[in-house]
């Protein structure tokens, strides 16, 4: 039973595979710009594929109206600004860098400046320490070679 | 001092519920359109009841008019489907249908089948208006004025709330 069940998948499979295979790129320069240009733009049904990768609907329509546009002589920015143009920035893995996604290109490197400064103020603060506040290190309260501060030390 | 370290975990606290809470009413699915507030993109389909017939952008201008999105292979359009059928009703703007991705016989019996609310159907085979409107998930539904210009789009179904605290206030705007 169990092995006429995975047959029966596996046919599933290669029928949907064989559906799901494009005709071979009569123009493999082309194809290859359309697929670098593709992989530049977010598939709206699937949103962390790029139109390149997906399988959708879309995505494959989204794929032709690349490639027609190259095979016209669009460059690779005006095909990009195209879907823009109707698909909003959220399109781009690489949006344009403007007022509206400013806080997208800049604010990692804010907050990791943010970061970087409170971990600088927290280490100097602690370097002006009385060394009392700090437990002593294991080692030096055992053997009692460092004259630092012990507490509890083991007779 | 001692406060500062008591409140200032507190306040990064509500900041960052602040922005999960905002971020759980988003819905990623849905995409703030460019094109709104901008002149619908040209088209010229023929009609899905009738080849012969083409029915182009400049048709359309001078009324608000609602642009519906649908194919007979969308199952949220089926749940739509009714409240279009109950608005188109009232006559309050002509609603036009665009039959994305879909074949004639389908989409007529799809029509037959369930009602048929829109005044025309454009027939939009391979899906290049779509593209131009920036259609990636049917149902959309988009409200454009008498100058041709797109004030409004909803991504998936179209519910009576959105007709009665959206499109009936923006209609009313647009022709008052």
């Amino acid at each position: 039973m169990a092995r006429w069940i995975a047959l029966l998948l596996l046919a599933t499979c290669l029928v949907a595979g064989a559906k799901e295979a494009e005709p071979a790129a009569a123009d493999p320069a082309l194809e290859a710009s359309m697929l670098r240009v593709a992989a530049e733009l977010r598939c709206l049904v699937c949103q962390n594929q790029t139109i390149a990768d997906s399988h959708s609907g879309l995505a494959e329509d989204l794929r032709r109206e690349v490639r027609e546009q190259l095979k016209r002589g669009a460059s690779d920015e005006q095909v990009i600004q195209y879907m823009t143009d109707r698909y909003g920035d959220f399109v781009r893995y690489r949006p344009a860098f403007k007022a509206t996604t400013a806080v997208l290109w800049i604010g990692p490197g804010v907050l990791l400046l943010v970061g970087i400064g409170v971990l600088a103020i927290v280490l100097r603060r602690r370097t002006r320490m009385a060394p009392e506040l700090f437990e002593p290190d294991e080692d030096e309260a055992n053997d009692g070679a460092a004259p630092g501060p012990t507490r509890g030390a083991t007779p | 001092m001692k406060s500062l370290k008591f409140i200032l975990p507190l306040v990064v606290f509500v900041v960052l519920v602040g922005f999960l809470a905002a971020g759980l009413k988003l819905d990623p699915r849905e995409v703030p359109s460019p094109l709104i507030g901008k002149p619908a993109p040209g088209f010229a389909l023929t009609r899905l009841d009738d080849a012969g017939k083409t029915i182009r952008r400049e048709d359309m201008l001078g009324k608000v008019w609602m642009l519906n999105v649908w194919a007979s292979w969308c199952a949220a359009c089926r749940d739509e489907h009714p409240h279009l059928v109950a608005f188109a009703r009232t006559k309050v703007m002509p609603v036009v249908g665009l039959n994305y991705k879909d074949t004639r016989p389908d989409g007529l019996g799809w029509l037959a089948r369930f009602g048929d609310p829109y005044d025309a159907s454009l027939f939009d085979q391979d899906g290049r208006v779509g593209i131009d409107f920036g259609v990636y998930g049917v149902p959309e539904t988009f409200i454009i004025d008498k100058q041709g210009v797109i004030r409004f789009k909803q991504i998936g179904p179209v519910t009576p709330a959105i007709i009665e605290t959206r499109i009936m206030p923006l209609l009313k705007e647009l022709n008052g």
